[in-house]
């Protein structure tokens, strides 16, 4: 198990290798598709110090508001990945992303930008949502709640050894497209 | 109980625990991987993770899904009781957290914010004879539905016929698509027949058999059995990691068509796989 804490080095990204699990500490961000549509097209400058050199999760938590109105996360796994293809790479680049963090894996535009730019795509277990919340310890602030609504919001959260695996790394591997091409083969061999 | 007590509890008994069959069929998997694979990890968060939703009555997953309710009721009842019980239910349960705001406005995009909205709880409702009342819940989650598909047989790019066999290998040829999109290991739903709605609707009913309960139709349960065991050798597995486990069950139904069309169609459940049913008779109301 590699520990991990957000800020993290373009070194110590370029290290890790597919397979690598990893406990990930530190300021995180969450960001669906409205967030990375802005971040593509809009490029807004109110999250660039948060996500520099930090993580974004693929996430709509459910979230609970407490009296003296901080909030707290309730259920918080993974979204699928796969919808942030067309944005993702762009993203990484321009506000100098260590990682991306979701379920399912991405494509080739994003494992070129992981490349390119120093960054790896760490799997969470999608559907482990109160788990997950546990590790979340603290809701920092939250950007674009009542235009995107709780599930597409900007969450800033500070994490305390969150569970992943490393399936894409900087170096163009990926565990989704071996498992994808083998898959295939059988399938052609049961049908 | 007042009934919208009732469905409120019915809610959240779906969101943060799974039915016995299910976890079951989990930790069965749990135990087929090899010791420290990666699938084998997968499994143990998933079971460490039900356990916990359960004991802090928290939704075993943040997507609490879109809420499809089936409601049996008695002639001579208004289906508008039901209606407005279950979507104060429903508010009452996005304010205790049990469910996340799900119900997006797509023309907008804005979130109602309480899961209230056009067809948002969805209903599908049935008057019976009995003077009992059976409402069932699915919490069909967005990954999984984004996955679901339908085809139309022939289905020339992979051979595929108008019968069992063509049938069969759309079912492979989905499952091997959804791979990291849906959360597997899944459940498959399939509707053959019908038209493209009632094909879809066919599919997704399937989901409240109980894991392992073939259908009667010696043809269909055949087809069931074999898949089940041919699906698992694609070895995708938990998240897509590979293993030994890459769907948890298989319910495939039939219904007639029109001569010249033959839809397919076929839903999927990630592993969360989240329904219950609540029963309301003489008064006394069952879980289950």
């Amino acid at each position: 198990m590699i520990k991990l804490k957000t800020p993290i080095s373009e070194e110590d990204i370029r290290k890790l290798k597919v397979g690598d699990t990893v406990s990930l500490s530190g300021i995180i961000v969450t960001g669906r598709d409205q967030a990375h549509k802005l971040m593509v097209e809009e490029k807004p400058d109110f999250i660039r110090d948060v996500l520099k050199e930090s993580v974004i999760y693929h996430c709509g938590p459910v979230v609970k508001k407490h009296e003296d109105g901080t909030w707290s996360f309730v259920s918080a796994g993974p979204t699928t990945s796969m919808r942030e293809e067309p944005f993702q790479a762009d993203v990484v680049c321009e506000y100098n992303l260590r990682g991306v963090i979701g379920k399912g894996g991405m494509g080739a535009k994003t494992a070129e930008g992981l490349k390119k730019c120093g960054a790896v795509y760490f799997h969470a277990v999608g559907g482990a949502g109160t788990l997950i919340a546990n590790a979340v310890k603290k809701v920092v602030t939250v950007h674009k709640l009542e235009e995107f609504g709780t599930p597409e919001a900007f969450w800033v959260i500070e994490v305390e050894d969150f569970p992943l695996v490393v399936t894409m790394d900087a170096h163009n591997s990926s565990i989704h497209q071996e498992i994808l091409e083998k898959s295939q083969k059988i399938a052609e061999e049961i049908m | 109980m007042e009934l919208k007590e009732s469905i409120l509890e019915l809610i959240r008994q779906a969101a943060v625990d799974l039915s016995p069959d299910v976890e079951k069929v989990l930790t069965d998997a749990y135990a087929l991987e090899d010791e420290s694979s990666p699938a084998k990890n997968v499994f143990g968060t998933i079971l460490e993770n039900v356990k916990m939703a359960r004991e802090n009555s928290t939704p075993i997953c943040q997507d609490t899904g879109s809420l499809i309710f089936y409601i049996d009721f008695p002639e001579g009842e208004p289906e508008k009781k039901y209606r407005e019980a279950i979507a104060a239910a429903a508010e009452e349960a996005t304010k205790l957290q049990y469910l996340r705001p799900n119900a997006v406005d797509s023309i907008t995009g804005k979130n109602s914010g309480n899961n209230i909205g056009i067809n948002a709880p969805y209903f599908h409702f049935y008057q019976w004879e009995k003077n009992e009342v059976r409402i069932r819940l699915m919490l069909k989650g967005g990954g999984s539905e984004n996955v679901g598909i339908q085809y139309k047989l022939p289905h020339p790019p992979l051979e595929a016929g108008r019968d069992l066999k063509g049938v069969r290998k759309l079912i492979i040829d989905a499952v091997v698509k959804a791979q990291g999109l849906g959360c597997a290991p899944g459940v498959i739903g399939v509707g053959i027949g019908g038209d493209r709605v009632t094909s879809f609707a066919l599919s997704k009913e399937q989901f409240f058999r109980k894991i392992g309960q073939r259908n009667p139709v010696k043809e269909l349960a055949g087809l069931e059995t074999e898949l089940y065991k041919d699906l698992n050798k694609l070895s995708i597995g938990p998240m897509g990691f590979g293993g030994k486990t890459t769907v948890l069950d298989v319910f495939i139904d039939a219904q007639h068509r029109h001569p010249a069309t033959f839809f397919v169609s076929i839903s999927y459940t990630c592993w969360a796989f989240r329904r219950k049913t609540m029963a309301i008779k003489n008064g006394e109301v069952s879980y289950d």
